[in-house]
C-alpha cells in the first residue's frame, strides 16, 4: 500500500518570475572619454612629471576605459603653485563674479548631463538610474546653492565677513566621484579659496571630464588643478605646505593618519570618514514604507555609501514581519548591468572592494547570523554581489561593528526606545541614523539622543545642498552644505 | 467617540501608510524603461485587461452594441486580445448580453446605486440581483463613504456582506471612491473592510470615474499593498481593478509594473488585475499597431472619444 500523501498547505510566496521580463534597456549615449588623460595644472592638462600612468577599468564589465597620469610631488608641488598664483587675483574678484563662474559652471554641467551620468557609471559601476536621477542633478546642484552665496558672505555673520583661507587641499573618495568633488569644489570656490583637488584612483574620469567644463567656464588658470594618482598622491597632497587647509573624505584609517600628519602645522582640517549608521523601526511605523527606506537606506549606490543604513535595528514584536517583508521585496530588486536603466543595484566599485565585502559576508556567517541573499542572476564579468541580509545578528559580530561599504545590512532588535537609542550610539561611528515611527514627538527625542551628524525621519539617504552634512566621534568633524559648511571654507574677520 | 476609536482600532490592526514613502515609491514605477517585446507583451497584457466602460446617462442599446463590438474586436489585428469586460449600468446588461454572452468577454454592471450608493440597502440589493438575473458576471459596488466618514465601520462591512450575497455566482468589484476617503490610511482600512468579507478573486477597486480624482499608482500601490498582506495572512487572493484616469498606453504599463513588482506574476492575468476605462484602449491599440509596423498611424485612425467605438 503506498504512502498517504502529506498534503501541506500552499506554501504563501509570491512569484517574481520572469512572465513579464524586461528587455534590456541599456543607456545609449557616449559617455566621451579620452584614452588618455594628463593632469589638469594651470587651466590646461599636463603629461605626469612622473612620466608614470595607470589604468583605470570600469567595474561593470572589467574593460579598460582610459591612461591616468599619475602625479609625483613635483607634479602636485606644481598644481599647488599654480594655485597659489591664482589665489590673489580669485579672491579679491567681486562675489558676483566668483557667483558668475560658479553658475556657468552648473549650467554646463546640466547641459551635458546624460554624458555625464554615462561616464560616471562606467567608471564607478553605479546604476545609470542613480547617476541619471541623483549624483548629476545633485552636483549641478550644489554649484548653483554656492552661487547663490557667493555675493553674500558679508552677511552671513551680522558685523562680520567671511575671508578665503587660501589653497585647499581636497582628497575626495570613490563612491560618489563627481557629487564629491561638486561638495568640495563649490564652497571653496564661493568663498574665494583656490583648490587643488585628488579624485580616488578607481575612479578619476568625471573629474577629469570636470576639467573640461572649466575650461569651458572660463575660470581663470590655477583656481582648480586637479591630481590624479593613489595614496603616495594623496599624502603630498596633505603635506604640501601651501595648503591653508585640507578636506578630505575617505575612511577613517586614512583620516586618523591625515589628522596625525597635520598636527602642529596650523592647516586647518575637515574630515568626513566611515560610518555604521543605525536605521531603527518602531511597531507603530508605517511598515512598508520603511521597508522601502531600508532598502534605499542599504542597497544605494550598492552600499557605498559613507551614511548608508547598514544595521537595522527592529522592535522585537515587527522583526519576523519586517524580515518577511525584507525577503519578499529583495525578490523584486534588479542587480546587474549598471548602464541598464532597470537596474537597481550595479557593480561593486573594485575588485578589492568586493574581496573585502566579500570576507566581511563571509565572517558574517562564521559568526552564526543567518544569511538571506537575493537570487537575481548576476553578470559573469565584472564585480558585482548579491544583496545580502543577515539576520540574528547581534552587537559583538564584525558585520554589526564594522563598515561594509557594500550591500549588506545587518538586521538585529530591541525592545525600548532606551535600548534602541543605546544600541544605536554603542558605535566608534557617528555619521547618520534614521527612526521610522508614527508618533511625532519619539522623533524628536530620538533625534536629540541619537550621537549622529544627521538623523532622518521616516526616510533615509536625502541630501539638500542647503542641509549640512557630516559626523560625530569617529565619523570625522566638519561640515559640508549649508550655511555650516561654508563658514568651514572662510575665516571670519 | 466610539465610531472614531472603530477606525484606530482597525488601523492598529492592520497597519498605517506613510503618504511620503508611497508617492517616492510609485514615482520609481515610472522610470522603468519597458522596450521591444517586454513593451508590446505589457500593451497586449493591459488590453485584455480592459473592462471597456461606458457608464452615460445617454447610453443607448446601440451604444451598448457598439462597444461589445470594439470589446471583442478591438483592431482588424487578431493578435490583439479581446478586452476582459465590458462595464454598463443595469438597464444596459440585458442589451450587452445579445452581442457578448458565450464569448470570453464578460459583462460587468455597475450596481448599488452608482456611483454615490445614497439608496436605502434595499434598492441598492435589489439593483444587483436585477443585474445579475439579467446576465451580469460582474458585479462593480460602492461602498458607503457616508457612514465609513461618519466611523461606522461595521455598517460598511454588513452591506458589503449583503451585496456579497445578493451577487450569487458574479463575481463582485467593491469600489472604495479612493478620492473620497482622501487619505492612504482611509484607503487601506477600507480595503482590509471590503477584503474580509469578499470572496477569493473578488475585486476591490479605486473609484467610480465619476469624481474629479480617480486612480492614482498612489492609491493602486497601497492597495496593492493591503491585499499582498491579505494573502500573507489569509491566503485569500483577492484582485485589483484601478478605474478611472487611466488614458494612456504608458499609464497602464506603469501601473503594470507596480504589480509585477508588487504583487508578482500570479496577479499579471485578467481574473486579477483590470483596468476600468474606456480611451485607454485605443491608445493601447494604437502602440500596439506602432510596434508592429514601426509607425504611428494618422492621428483619425484611432478616435480619441471613447464616445466614438
Amino acid at each position: 500500500m503506498p504512502a498517504k500523501k502529506i498534503i501541506r498547505p500552499a506554501a504563501r510566496e509570491l512569484l517574481f518570475g520572469n512572465l513579464w521580463e524586461y528587455d534590456p534597456a541599456p543607456e545609449s549615449a557616449p559617455a566621451f572619454i579620452e584614452p588618455r588623460y594628463g593632469l589638469f595644472i594651470n587651466g590646461k592638462f599636463v603629461p605626469p612629471k612622473t612620466k608614470k600612468t595607470f589604468d583605470s577599468i570600469s567595474p561593470r564589465d572589467e574593460a579598460k576605459l582610459s591612461e591616468i597620469a599619475l602625479a609625483g610631488p613635483a607634479d602636485v608641488d606644481a598644481a599647488y603653485q599654480a594655485a597659489a598664483a591664482a589665489f590673489p587675483a580669485w579672491s579679491k574678484l567681486p562675489g558676483t563674479e566668483r557667483a558668475k563662474y560658479l553658475f556657468r559652471i552648473a549650467r554646463l554641467l546640466q547641459d551635458r548631463a546624460r554624458e555625464f551620468a554615462v561616464a560616471e557609471t562606467l567608471d564607478g559601476g553605479k546604476p545609470i538610474k542613480e547617476s541619471r536621477d541623483f549624483d548629476v542633478p545633485m552636483a549641478a546642484a550644489h554649484f548653483f546653492y554656492h552661487a547663490g552665496w557667493a555675493d553674500k558672505l558679508g552677511y552671513v555673520t551680522p558685523g562680520r565677513t567671511l575671508e578665503p583661507l587660501g589653497v585647499i587641499g581636497q582628497v575626495i573618495p570613490w563612491n560618489f566621484p563627481l557629487l564629491m568633488l561638486a561638495w568640495k569644489i563649490a564652497p571653496a570656490l564661493a568663498t574665494g579659496n583656490t583648490v587643488v583637488i585628488k579624485p580616488a584612483e578607481t575612479t578619476s574620469i568625471t573629474a577629469l571630464k570636470f576639467a573640461s567644463i572649466l575650461q569651458d567656464a572660463g575660470l581663470p588658470p590655477g583656481v582648480v588643478n586637479i591630481v590624479t594618482g593613489a595614496g603616495e598622491t594623496g599624502a603630498a597632497v596633505v603635506n604640501h605646505p601651501l595648503a591653508a587647509k585640507i578636506a578630505f573624505t575617505g575612511s577613517t584609517q586614512v583620516g586618523k593618519a591625515i589628522q596625525r600628519a597635520l598636527a602642529g602645522t596650523g592647516k586647518r582640517l575637515a574630515l568626513e570618514l566611515g560610518g555604521k549608521a543605525a536605521n531603527i523601526v518602531f511597531e507603530d511605523a508605517p511598515l512598508d514604507q520603511a521597508v522601502e527606506g531600508i532598502i534605499n537606506g542599504i542597497f544605494f549606490n550598492q552600499g557605498h555609501v559613507c551614511c548608508a543604513g547598514s544595521r537595522l535595528l527592529v522592535q522585537e514584536s515587527i522583526a519576523e514581519k519586517i524580515l518577511t517583508k525584507l525577503k519578499t521585496r529583495l525578490k523584486s530588486l534588479r542587480t546587474g548591468d549598471p548602464l541598464d536603466k532597470n537596474t537597481d543595484v550595479g557593480a561593486i566599485n573594485s575588485k578589492a572592494q568586493l574581496a573585502r565585502i566579500t570576507e566581511l559576508v563571509e565572517s558574517g556567517v562564521a559568526e552564526g547570523a543567518e544569511i538571506h541573499q537575493s537570487s537575481c542572476p548576476l553578470p559573469e564579468k565584472g564585480f558585482y554581489f548579491p544583496p545580502t541580509l543577515f539576520s540574528n545578528v547581534s552587537q559583538s559580530h564584525r558585520i554589526a561593528r564594522e563598515e561594509i561599504f557594500g550591500p549588506v545590512l545587518s538586521i538585529l532588535t530591541f525592545r525600548t526606545p532606551e535600548e534602541a537609542v543605546e544600541k544605536a550610539n554603542n558605535t566608534h561611528y557617528g555619521l547618520s541614523a534614521g527612526v521610522w515611527t508614527d508618533k511625532g514627538s519619539r522623533i524628536l527625542k530620538m533625534s536629540a539622543e541619537l550621537k549622529a551628524g544627521v538623523v532622518w525621519a521616516n526616510s533615509f539617504n536625502k541630501f539638500d545642498p542647503t542641509s549640512p552634512f557630516g559626523g560625530f566621534k569617529e565619523s570625522g568633524f566638519g561640515r559640508e552644505g549649508g550655511k555650516q559648511g561654508l563658514l568651514d571654507y572662510a575665516r571670519l574677520e | 467617540m466610539q465610531n472614531l476609536q472603530a477606525l484606530q482600532k482597525l488601523l492598529n490592526d492592520v497597519g498605517t501608510v506613510d503618504q511620503v514613502g508611497i508617492d517616492e515609491r510609485v514615482a520609481k514605477y515610472t522610470t522603468r524603461s519597458i522596450k521591444k517585446n517586454a513593451k508590446v507583451f505589457g500593451l497586449k497584457l493591459a488590453t485584455s485587461m480592459v473592462d471597456l466602460t461606458t457608464l452615460e446617462g445617454k447610453d443607448t442599446p446601440g451604444k451598448v452594441a457598439s462597444l461589445c463590438q470594439k470589446a471583442l474586436h478591438p483592431h482588424d489585428d487578431t493578435d490583439i486580445p479581446p478586452t476582459a469586460a465590458v462595464c454598463v449600468y443595469p438597464a444596459m446588461v440585458k442589451h450587452a448580453a445579445k452581442y457578448v454572452k458565450g464569448t470570453s468577454v464578460k459583462i460587468a454592471s455597475v450596481a448599488t446605486a452608482f456611483p454615490s450608493g445614497q439608496a436605502p440597502l434595499k434598492t441598492r440589493l435589489a439593483e444587483v440581483r436585477a443585474a445579475v438575473a439579467d446576465g451580469a458576471d460582474e458585479i462593480d459596488m460602492v461602498i458607503n463613504r457616508g457612514a465609513f466618514l461618519a466611523g461606522e465601520l461595521q455598517l460598511v462591512q454588513d452591506e458589503i456582506s449583503a451585496v456579497v450575497e445578493a451577487c450569487g455566482a458574479s463575481t463582485l468589484k467593491v469600489i472604495l471612491e479612493t478620492s473620497e476617503l482622501e487619505t492612504y490610511d482611509n484607503i487601506r482600512a477600507a480595503s482590509f473592510l471590503a477584503m474580509r468579507v469578499i470572496r477569493p478573486g473578488d475585486f476591490i477597486k479605486t473609484s467610480t470615474g465619476k469624481t474629479s480624482a480617480n486612480a492614482t499608482l498612489g492609491n493602486n500601490q497601497v492597495m496593492l499593498e493591503a491585499i499582498r498582506d491579505h494573502y500573507f495572512e489569509t491566503g485569500i487572493e483577492i484582485a485589483m481593478k484601478p478605474a478611472g484616469g487611466i488614458r494612456t498606453a504608458k499609464q497602464a504599463l506603469h501601473f503594470l509594473v507596480a504589480v509585477k513588482e508588487t504583487l508578482g506574476d500570479a496577479w499579471l492575468t485578467n481574473s486579477r488585475y483590470r483596468f476600468g476605462a474606456s480611451a485607454l484602449l485605443n491608445d493601447l491599440v494604437r502602440q500596439l499597431v506602432k510596434e508592429k509596423t514601426g509607425a504611428y498611424q494618422a492621428p483619425y485612425t484611432f478616435s480619441e472619444s471613447s464616445s466614438a467605438y
